[in-house]
């Protein structure tokens, strides 16, 4: 069947609300909050400061260290067992990825670098909601940064690319295809690659075209929310 | 060390850091519906810059064995390491633990929420609200936060449509929980002879005793949890429940 019209009424190509703010976590180096519809990430920022045990210290730089948790309450359905599991692990180790290309962490050998990113309410594109926060929230704490990192999950559903799948649209009958990508807005350089789902190759380069426009948009929430803090001060 | 000096000298002449009076709580707001679409209730509780988000999932489950009418709670403190440096990750703390306890312990033994009304089918389905706490920037004083935010989520829960068989979660009745006391928490800390209430973080590592006094609208004590190294006298203790009592009384204009 034939998706032409998505179920929350958006066009194709369009996002859901962006509401991105920094520094709501008085504790730490860093911090941001980044909603996109019901999706709604906290990440905070702490270090550089020492690493032990002492063995996975890097001699030349700090090690950037991420953790990806979802609050027990915060899954549609049944609670969320608290707790690492298998999949917050996987998407805490892309997480890193997605944002070691733009942190400079070479000032700080051995030491360590964490960010905590924490779901409060999810919709679908958590892990993507997460980067663009925790990039924030490291912009925040004054690290040296090449670029920013925005992301967004693009896809297929039914045989309609689109942007910024929702939970509706992931599980959509007919099938659906989720890519999270997370991308590197001044020089256009994909930093997480994902893809869950069956597509051809011709659907892949248009769904990513989208995704791409889509963080250009991400990036203009992400720049406004930092100026909201630094321009005032 | 300095600090803990410095915040002993200050109550000795009288004064605290951040110039309030020794039972003068800081600015307490709580905002409910923070996560609406995935918890059944959920809130936000700051005093000062302490920040705590509770959220409350009900699920249909057997009662237990000699409670067979009767639902239940299940609280759960998560002190993330996103809140404060000193939080690391891993499994619970004793402190997480201590604080999930008598967060229990305050909604319980008062029966702030009727367990028998949470009864759907004698012997075989029960509601379980679980409510789980999580600080976002721990500031000082969490016994008493998370004791609000609980008791606001519980407030901000509706239930989902239960069929018989399965709980629809994506539809929600009108149906509030059987909500029948408002227990609010005061905790009373002493800093060298000085009783004081909503420590600072600097203020709680001077302390060397604390008191938890949980009280009702009626003034019942339904819940008391003792911390640190020092000895209270039956006076002191009598003091810090009076003292609690009035501040309670304060905190619970807060609510709704």
């Amino acid at each position: 069947m034939k998706y032409t019209k998505r179920f929350d009424g958006r066009k194709f190509d369009e996002l859901r609300p962006i509401q991105a703010r920094v520094g709501v976590v008085k504790n730490a180096m860093g911090s941001a909050e980044f909603k996109i519809g019901k999706t709604h990430a906290i990440a905070a920022v702490y270090g550089p400061r020492e690493l032990f045990p002492k063995f996975l210290q890097l001699s030349d730089r700090a090690l950037l260290r991420c953790h990806y948790n979802m609050m027990a309450f915060s899954g549609s359905g049944e609670r969320v067992r608290p707790g690492p599991s298998r999949r917050s692990k996987e998407i805490s180790m892309v997480t890193e990825k997605a944002l070691e290309p733009v942190v400079n962490l070479g000032e700080f050998p051995r030491a360590v670098v964490d960010v905590y990113v924490e779901l409060i309410q999810t919709d679908a594109g958590t892990r993507c909601a997460g980067i663009c926060a925790a990039a924030l929230a490291l912009a925040d704490a004054g690290f040296e940064m090449k670029d920013l990192v925005a992301a967004i999950s693009c896809g297929v559903v039914g045989d309609q690319p689109v942007v910024d799948l929702n939970k509706e649209e992931e599980d959509y009958e007919d099938g659906a295809v989720d890519i999270p990508i997370a991308v590197m807005p001044h020089t256009g350089q994909v930093t997480l690659l994902q893809l869950d789902g069956e597509i051809d190759p011709e659907h892949l380069r248009k769904a990513l075209d989208m995704g791409k426009k889509a963080c250009e948009q991400i990036a203009d929430a992400q720049r406004a929310a930092l100026r909201a803090k630094y321009t005032e001060e | 060390m300095i600090t803990q000096s410095y915040v002993e000298s200050l109550a000795m002449k009288g004064a605290r850091i951040d110039g309030r009076k020794f039972d003068q709580y800081r600015d307490v707001t709580i905002e409910y519906g923070i996560s609406p679409k995935s918890a059944e209730g959920s809130a936000r509780v700051k005093i000062g810059d302490t920040e705590v988000v509770a959220g409350v999932k009900l699920e249909v489950g057997k009662p237990f064995p000699d409670k067979p009418d009767e639902g239940s709670i299940m609280v759960n403190v998560e002190l993330l390491p996103l809140s404060s440096s000193l939080f690391e990750s891993g499994p619970p703390s004793q402190e997480a633990i201590e604080l999930a306890r008598v967060t229990d312990r305050g909604i319980r033994e008062c029966h702030a929420l009727n367990f028998k009304k949470l009864c759907v089918k004698e012997g075989e389905h029960v509601w379980l609200a679980f409510i789980d706490i999580y600080p976002i920037n721990a500031g000082g004083n969490l016994f008493d936060a998370c004791t609000l935010a609980a008791l606001a989520a519980l407030h901000d829960a509706r239930f989902p449509v239960f069929d018989g068989k399965k709980v629809d979660y994506a539809e929600r009745t009108k149906d509030q929980l059987p909500m029948e006391r408002l227990p609010i928490s005061c905790t009373v800390w002493k800093v060298r002879d000085q009783l004081l209430v909503d420590p600072l973080p600097e203020e709680e590592q001077a302390a060397n005793a604390r008191l938890t006094v949980v009280t009702t609208e009626d003034n019942k004590v339904c819940a008391m949890q003792k911390g640190g190294t020092e000895p209270l006298t039956v006076d002191e203790i009598m003091a810090i429940v009076d003292l609690a009592k009035n501040k309670s009384e304060e905190l619970r204009r807060f609510f709704r």
